[in-house]
């Protein structure tokens, strides 16, 4: 009868730690542990010795104290007496909001030059790829400063507009476009305005009811109701039936010459204007080769088929080409807002106060706590960056194809 | 049969007729014109008001160049040349075409080294770019670094030569060990190189820049599109490599070298790179030791470099991700261990692949060089914006300045991608 005894056991020594794959690669991993923590001990001693030299110490209490500077463009209140945090914040609106009338913008560019630049007529199409080709290969920075130039030297200033023969004049007396920015009037809610805008938007849910229930009479039982003027009065009818019914409550401050500036509605700086638009038109360029690929990227035979079953070319669009293009089109185009997110910090170029002017430039020069305010900075662009990631996760998900 | 026919049919055409032109509307320019560009009235309209659109940019924007001003010496001497009429003053570059270059403190008399070094970027390019030429002009390519930095900075030869022996010494010990394991040739090679410059650092005596050959010009002067390329060339080479072990890092089984990279990755990509200039700027050098006063260009170039590499990283991620399961599995069944796969078999495939998106990275880097005038570096735009629009002669003068750096930065970004796209072309070995 035999035994079965278990091999002998090899014993343990040094050279297997590299040699054999059982232990390399924790091996590497301590050895790579070691390293880091020794850098990062470096790095640390260094910053400390650093700071011990020129008596300071990481603190944030300077965030509670008096800002001592003033923002001309601003969402929410603040006076040079607000704090530093309070200025931080006004920035980061500051940010949200241009990042946010920039995504938009630059998408209307983008789609619209994207498709335009696949058009059929030879002129337009050349056009097109010549706009996407010069904004592409030219930094945004000298763009900003361009469209900047443009804004302060060429457009004229508020004194132009005075006078009985005044060199410029309002567009349809409502806009002004002056070198310190574009007026525009701004609304009045007036008693009952409310009931307007309650309308409104009863109405708008109105139009998405009535064109499920169309869309699912069609679907149950063929019958197909007109979709265009029902939606388009809809819209419209009740809301203005309702406006004139109040005794016409929203109206128009519109903004006027008084002494040497204009007064009254929205003024929309010059900075902001620049900045918008340069990331707008930069950012397009790149939307629109997004969009042309997409589409370019559903095959023919898709379009053929579809007006193989008798689509007419709009429906062939909107139903067959256009759902397919966007799971191609969209991860890019959120990305490049994450990219307009991020290229909105060059705001400082031209004095918009974001938050990179305000926490990252005025407040660090004035408190020199350089460290503190990269920090919080470089926070803030993070979380905006990671929750843009997620939305863009979240939507990647949810239009996989569902393979068998 | 043709008899019959011959009796039957009143008329039989012996030889063939020769084919008749098309009608002048269906060939030629006007069938183009006709197709392309009026073919349904919508499409017409469109054509006549993009004509329009290009006529009204044409008629202002020409005459405006055509009589520009080239010779002045101010903008007010150029306005009176005019003389009310609406022109270019493009006197401006001709007045200050070596300070949008070089700078305004790089010394004037040694203009030549910077322009040498720019020549001799094609040299050294040539190989790496075009595969056909003979493979022994990468030896000059790898000499290039070692010029080009004695002849931007000058002072003593010392310095250049100890690190090229520095890095011929490493390399010997790379190529002795490499044999025995990578990792060992690799950190052999390293710990060699280092050693040769310790040593050679203490040997090099403290005032031979003094009297060299080449004046020591510190990088404080650098500056114009001088700044911008030397930027651009010196950040994207060196993230090159960096991103490929980032890239290999990320996608390693070892869960610790992983998450650094991935950390690093998503952290570099996730703040603009002004912050990351902001780093540099007011907080890098609190990390170096007290005292070693590291200079700003080294500082940027740090920091630059880590950007670039995290978007290469990602871009050679994908690369390795688009190469089938079984190229990886054949390497292993060969019996080739990870570094040996990886440097035959893997990178040579993925980088191929990821070549466009490289190009992408470096072209995007590139025109990202001009952000380095916020933190009051002097490039070319720092130039435009500080020096010379400030200056009492040209205070004024936006659209020349801004028009020529466009152009300028426009000729190298389309010329890189242009020669992206004929890579593409030309490393297509699949045959589709």
């Amino acid at each position: 009868m035999t035994t079965l005894t278990d091999p002998p056991r090899e014993s343990f020594n040094l050279s297997m730690l590299i040699n054999d794959t059982r232990y390399r690669s924790t091996t590497f991993q301590v050895l790579a542990f070691i390293l880091l923590s020794l850098s990062v001990g470096y790095l640390y001693s260094n910053l400390a010795a650093n700071l011990q030299a020129q008596g300071l110490r990481i603190d944030f209490s300077f965030l509670g104290a008096p800002a001592g500077y003033d923002i001309n463009q601003r969402l929410i209140e603040y006076t040079s007496q607000s704090t530093n945090a309070r200025a931080a914040i006004v920035g980061i609106l500051n940010t949200l909001l241009v990042a946010f009338l920039a995504c938009l913008m630059a998408t209307i560019f983008g789609v619209l030059a994207g498709v335009l630049r696949l058009s059929k007529n030879w002129l337009v199409s050349k056009i097109m790829a010549f706009y996407v080709e010069i904004f592409r290969n030219i930094p945004v920075l000298i763009w900003i400063l361009i469209i900047y130039g443009i804004m302060t030297v060429v457009l004229p200033g508020p004194r132009e507009f005075r006078g009985d023969n005044p060199t410029s004049t309002m567009l349809l007396d409502l806009f002004a476009f002056t070198n310190r920015g574009v007026y525009i009037p701004a609304p009045v809610w007036g008693p009952g305005s409310m009931v307007v805008v309650a309308t409104f938007i009863a109405s708008v849910i109105g139009v998405i009811g009535y064109r499920r229930y169309a869309t699912k009479l069609l679907y149950d039982t063929g019958r197909l109701l007109p979709m265009g003027w029902p939606s388009l009065a809809i819209f419209f009818v009740p809301t203005l039936l309702m406006f004139f019914l109040m005794g016409m409550p929203i109206g128009l401050d519109v903004p006027a010459l008084k002494g040497f500036n204009f007064q009254g509605g929205i003024k929309i700086g010059a900075p902001l204007i620049a900045i918008w638009f340069a990331l707008s038109i930069y950012t397009g360029a790149f939307i629109a080769e997004n969009v042309r690929a997409g589409i370019q990227a559903v095959s023919r035979g898709q379009t053929e088929a579809a007006s193989a079953l008798g689509l007419r070319s709009g429906r062939v669009m909107s139903l067959v080409v256009l759902p397919q293009a966007l799971r191609v089109i969209i991860p890019p185009l959120i990305s490049q807002y994450l990219n307009i997110t991020k290229n909105s910090s060059l705001a400082i170029l031209v004095g918009y106060a974001d938050v990179t002017a305000t926490l990252g430039g005025i407040t660090l020069n004035q408190t020199g706590r350089a460290i503190e305010c990269v920090v919080l900075m470089m926070l803030f662009y993070l979380t905006i960056s990671l929750l843009i990631s997620a939305v863009m996760n979240v939507y990647n998900k949810s239009v996989a194809l569902k393979e068998r | 049969m043709s008899d019959i026919h011959a009796n039957s049919v009143a008329f039989v055409r012996t030889e063939e007729v020769p084919t008749a032109p098309p009608p002048s509307n269906a060939a030629g320019p006007a069938k183009w014109i006709k197709d392309n560009l009026f073919a349904t009235p919508l499409n017409g309209l469109l054509t006549l008001v993009a004509l329009y659109f290009i006529y009204a940019i044409l008629s202002s924007a020409l005459p405006w160049i055509l009589g520009g001003i080239w010779n002045a010496p101010s903008l007010s001497a150029c306005r009176d040349i005019l003389d009310g009429a609406s022109a270019a003053c493009f006197a401006v570059l001709t007045e200050r075409w070596n300070q949008l270059l070089f700078g305004f403190q790089y010394p004037d008399d040694q203009y030549w080294r910077p322009g040498l070094a720019f020549i001799l970027l094609f040299i050294a390019a040539a190989p790496v770019l075009f595969f056909d030429l003979p493979r022994k002009l990468l030896a000059f390519t790898a000499l290039y670094p070692f010029i080009a930095y004695y002849l931007l900075w000058g002072g003593t030869i010392f310095v250049p030569i100890l690190a090229l022996v520095g890095v011929a010494g490493g390399f010997m010990v790379y190529q002795r060990l490499v044999a025995g394991s990578f990792a060992a040739g690799f950190f052999g090679g390293i710990a060699a190189a280092f050693a040769i410059w310790y040593i050679g650092g203490l040997l090099i005596p403290d005032n031979a820049s003094e009297n060299a050959a080449l004046s020591a010009v510190p990088s404080r002067y650098m500056g114009g599109f001088m700044l911008n390329m030397m930027l651009g060339v010196t950040c994207v080479s060196l993230s090159v490599p960096i991103g490929i072990a980032l890239a290999l890092g990320r996608q390693s089984s070892m869960p610790l070298i992983k998450w650094i990279c991935v950390i690093f990755i998503e952290f570099i990509r996730g703040v603009p790179l002004i912050t990351l200039l902001f780093v540099a700027n007011v907080m890098l050098a609190y990390f170096f030791p007290p005292g070693s006063g590291v200079d700003l260009f080294l500082r940027v170039v740090i920091m630059i470099t880590m950007f670039s590499a995290a978007y290469i990283a990602e871009v050679i991620r994908g690369g390795l991700a688009a190469l089938p399961k079984g190229q990886y599995e054949a390497a292993d069944s060969l019996g080739l261990d990870y570094a040996q796969a990886m440097r035959l078999i893997i990178l040579p495939q993925a980088l191929k692949i990821s070549i466009p998106g490289i190009v992408n990275v470096a072209v995007g880097l590139f025109k990202d060089t001009t952000l380095v005038s916020v933190i009051s570096m002097f490039d070319m735009i720092g130039m435009i914006r500080g020096p010379i629009l400030a200056s009492t002669e040209w205070n004024g003068v936006y659209w020349e300045l801004f028009g020529f750096a466009a152009l300028l930065f426009f000729v190298v970004c389309y010329g890189i991608s242009q020669y992206s796209q004929w890579l593409e072309r030309r490393l297509a070995t699949d045959h589709r």
